[in-house]
């Protein structure tokens, strides 16, 4: 037995009974969620059909393994899959185009694939961070964004070569 | 508007390689195929994703991200000292954190901008290491259950889409460590922040 058999469904038994516990009425507190997960992915999907559009012709054209053999040294030296470097390339900017690359990786290699698994834990270890720091500092009326982008795309590279690792280390290569 | 450059950049390097390694035809089927594995994979997604954005829900419904921010407060107070002594500056913080430890997104960025902009004020426009900090931390978010990747390993047809979450934790911590560290070496060459 997988222990990832025993995490979903005590997860979800074990937060209806301690919600229920509570007096929260679980199943609308579920649906509502359930409808806002829906409204998530409306909005996704528009972007998708476009990155997804894009990527595979990228990928049919050759000129994804040319960008992945580019970068392949510097990636090596790392520890990083060369063919995980457009999604490095993407994550910063855009959080759908690095879920376009990554299902993309996921078909191409399939998803239980040293690749495909290492592209997962990228995408779920970083995050979109050109747009969180627009995003923040926009609202906040910072011009002056001093060691931000430096320190965020330090935290950017460690992730990266980090899910390399961690991959590595629980699942082998 | 920079999405609109990658955009047009992919499209045009793919006709370049195309037009160059001669399999325009395979590049042509592609563009079509892939906006129709969009829907595909968006369909694929769709039950996993719905599900486990329920199950976050309940989570924040029975006051879990309530206690997860109140179980951060002695972290924040030190690691963001001078915003922290305003009391509604670390519940925003707080909370903020523990929103996005629960990938609830949505709540998390209203949460992370409302404590960005009383730590701006007065500043000039100028970040202070403090802030910067709080920015750092939200662009190398921690998660504990991510949901949407899960949903795109189950749409890839992966049985055990959850199996790569000590993975994920693993590199999430050490990428908010560089992170943490790098402000931290980087505001005045190491003074303490």
């Amino acid at each position: 037995m997988n222990l990832s058999s025993l995490v979903i469904p005590v997860l979800l038994a074990g937060v209806a009974v301690y919600g229920l516990g509570k007096r929260v009425d679980v199943y609308a507190a579920l649906t509502h969620g359930a409808e806002e997960g829906l409204s998530v992915l409306l909005r996704i999907v528009p972007a998708l059909v476009g990155l997804l559009t894009a990527v595979s012709m990228f990928r049919a054209s050759g000129a994804m393994e040319w960008l992945s053999g580019l970068f392949a040294p510097a990636l090596e030296l790392l520890g990083i899959p060369p063919e995980t470097a457009p999604l490095i390339l993407v994550r910063p900017v855009s959080g759908n185009g690095a879920l376009a690359v990554a299902s993309d990786l996921m078909a191409a290699h399939g998803p239980d694939s040293y690749v495909g698994r290492v592209a997962a834990v990228m995408l779920g270890s970083t995050e979109t961070t050109f747009y969180t720091i627009a995003v923040y500092f926009g609202s906040a009326g910072i011009t002056k964004t001093r060691h931000t982008v430096p320190a965020a795309l330090a935290a950017d590279l460690t992730g990266f070569a980090a899910a390399a690792l961690a991959v590595r280390l629980f699942f082998g290569s | 508007m920079e999405m609109a450059w990658v955009w047009t950049g992919m499209v045009t390097l793919s006709l370049v390689f195309g037009l160059l390694s001669g399999n325009l035809d395979a590049v042509a089927n592609a563009a079509l195929e892939g906006a129709r594995s969009a829907i595909e994979l968006s369909l694929a997604m769709a039950g996993v994703l719905c599900l486990w954005s329920g199950v976050m829900e309940i989570m924040n419904a029975c006051g879990l991200s309530a206690g997860l921010a109140r179980l951060f407060r002695p972290l924040l107070r030190r690691l963001l000292p001078n915003a922290c002594k305003d009391p509604e500056t670390l519940a925003a913080v707080s909370a903020n954190v523990s929103a996005n430890l629960l990938g609830l997104g949505n709540a998390a960025t209203p949460l992370g901008i409302r404590a960005a902009r009383k730590m701006a004020r007065g500043c000039g426009g100028v970040a202070s290491d403090e802030l910067c900090l709080l920015v750092v931390l939200n662009t190398a978010s921690i998660q504990l259950i991510p949901a949407t990747i899960a949903s795109v390993r189950a749409a890839a047809g992966c049985e055990t889409p959850f199996d790569i979450l000590p993975a994920v934790w693993l590199a999430s911590v050490l990428s908010v460590a560089a992170g943490l560290t790098a402000a931290r070496l980087l505001s005045h060459g190491g003074r303490r922040v």
